[in-house]
């Protein structure tokens, strides 16, 4: 297990573009906010949280098909699937460490990035806690997008088109612990929520992944 | 006798075969009576005017789109579980018609909030999760049609919807939270106290009955063409293979 995670996570960081693209991308998205509406701090202090989730979200999105295609091309899905070592526990593993990839970073980078954004500061810790609890679950239902279109030529579209709506609850808990932290609110309530959401994911849905895995290399 | 008998693609074509006519015949029906009652023949709401008679095809829809969904859950269960084939291909065939009930309650909802609530769109909790749901279709007819083998397809999809009924469930949650309500509560129930009046009450009634119709004879009809395609597509293979 512990070979399998690190290798994955070599061929993350060796390999090229997955590892710093998603960062990258997050840190264009948030600059990019600025210029379209405008350099105000009221403003953009206001929807700071928001756009960070979405940040967050969207750089998760964007290396969701590496988890399994270059897997699945050169045939090391077929050898993780009659491994000793259940699919289970790979689909959780490669969940891991695309979370180590692209939630871990993505968690460090947001409240510099918050700065820029000029995010109130009492947010920060909030900001933090929502993304490392939250970011997980992202990470768990976009390997289960990624294991259904595993087997597809073109799968890139059509997973943000199958996880998106599944990341909505998650974006609604951490964004709004964010802003109610912004806003001095107790915020532990959408904390707890989000915690549970992940929670949940993680029991549930290796199986899912792991079942749609076996469809695809049927 | 048992209701798996009916999982015989065989056996499903003649029984529905016979059951369609008879569903699309009452269903119109049920319609015409509902919807006509319904404009022309209930008096005016004393605060919302005329437009209150877009409740004979918003609520039947907005009915018919969530149990649309439930009915591909359903389905996807019994093919994951049984392997049915006739299952996978009624959810599949159920999928575009639940599609445009949520667009028809979408679409009938905003023509009457613009007169009402003085805009056709609010992120209220029910609208927000309805267009989630409308989302979630989406994405479960693009996964049928991206995947070329069927088995492999149908199987893909079962797993989604599970995945995704329980999602969409937490969505319809999760946005209480998030802001607001400006929908009124449910206006039909099987407890009398919030109910609406028996005027609107009766003609409603028929045009929900009219639609779990018309859904039930799309269902139907969709299942026995996508049968037909299957077997076209057997027959096409065969005669390539000698």
């Amino acid at each position: 297990m512990i070979a399998l995670l690190r290798r994955d996570l070599k061929l993350a960081i060796r390999a090229g573009g997955g590892f710093g693209l998603g960062l990258a991308f997050f840190l264009i998205l948030v600059v990019l906010v600025p210029f379209g509406v405008g350099p105000e701090s009221g403003i953009l202090s206001r929807i700071a949280p928001g756009i960070l989730w979405v940040g967050a979200l969207l750089s998760c999105l964007l290396s969701l098909d590496r988890i399994f295609q270059l897997d699945y091309e050169d045939g090391t899905l077929d050898l993780l699937a009659t491994a000793p070592l259940p699919l289970e526990a790979a689909a959780t593993l490669k969940a891991l460490s695309h979370w180590l990839t692209t939630g871990l970073p993505l968690t460090i980078a947001a409240p510099f990035l918050g700065v820029l954004l000029s995010m109130p500061s009492e947010a920060t810790l909030w900001l933090v806690a929502s993304l490392a609890i939250g970011t997980p679950a992202l990470s768990m239902l976009g390997t289960f997008g990624a294991a259904l279109t595993v087997g597809l030529k073109r799968g890139g579209l059509l997973v943000s088109l199958l996880v998106l709506p599944l990341y909505m609850p998650t974006l609604i808990f951490g964004a709004e612990a964010v802003s109610r932290g912004a806003q001095g609110l107790p915020a532990t309530t959408a904390l707890l929520f989000l915690a549970a959401i992940t929670a949940g994911c993680a029991a549930l849905l290796p199986f899912a992944s792991a079942a749609a895995l076996r469809m695809n290399l049927r | 006798m048992s209701i798996w008998e009916y999982a015989n693609p065989t056996r499903f074509m003649q029984t529905s075969g016979k059951l369609l006519p008879a569903v699309s015949v009452l269903s119109f029906v049920c319609l015409v009576v509902g919807l006509i009652w319904g404009f022309f023949f209930t008096p005016d709401d004393y605060r919302q005017g005329s437009t209150v008679k877009i409740i004979y095809l918003h609520v039947p829809s907005a009915l018919m789109a969530i149990n649309g969904w439930l009915m591909m859950l359903v389905t996807s269960l019994i093919w994951l579980v049984r392997r049915h084939h006739v299952s996978a291909l009624a959810a599949k065939a159920a999928a575009p018609v639940g599609l445009t009930m949520t667009i028809i309650a979408l679409v009938t909802g905003a023509i009457w909030g613009q007169p009402m609530w003085g805009t056709y769109w609010a992120w209220d909790p029910r609208l927000t999760s309805f267009l989630i749901l409308f989302l979630f279709y989406l994405g479960y007819m693009a996964l049928w049609a991206a995947i070329e083998n069927p088995d492999t397809a149908a199987d893909l999809t079962a797993v989604l919807c599970l995945v995704g009924s329980v999602f969409a469930l937490l969505s319809r949650y999760a946005v209480n939270f998030w802001n607001q309500g400006l929908h009124q509560g449910a206006s039909l129930s099987l407890d009398k106290e919030e109910n609406v009046a028996d005027v609107f009450f009766f003609p409603l009634l028929v045009a929900i009955a009219g639609f779990v119709l018309l859904f039930l004879a799309l269902v139907l009809l969709r299942t026995r063409t996508e049968i037909r395609i299957r077997r076209a597509g057997a027959l096409i293979a065969r005669e390539r293979l000698s």
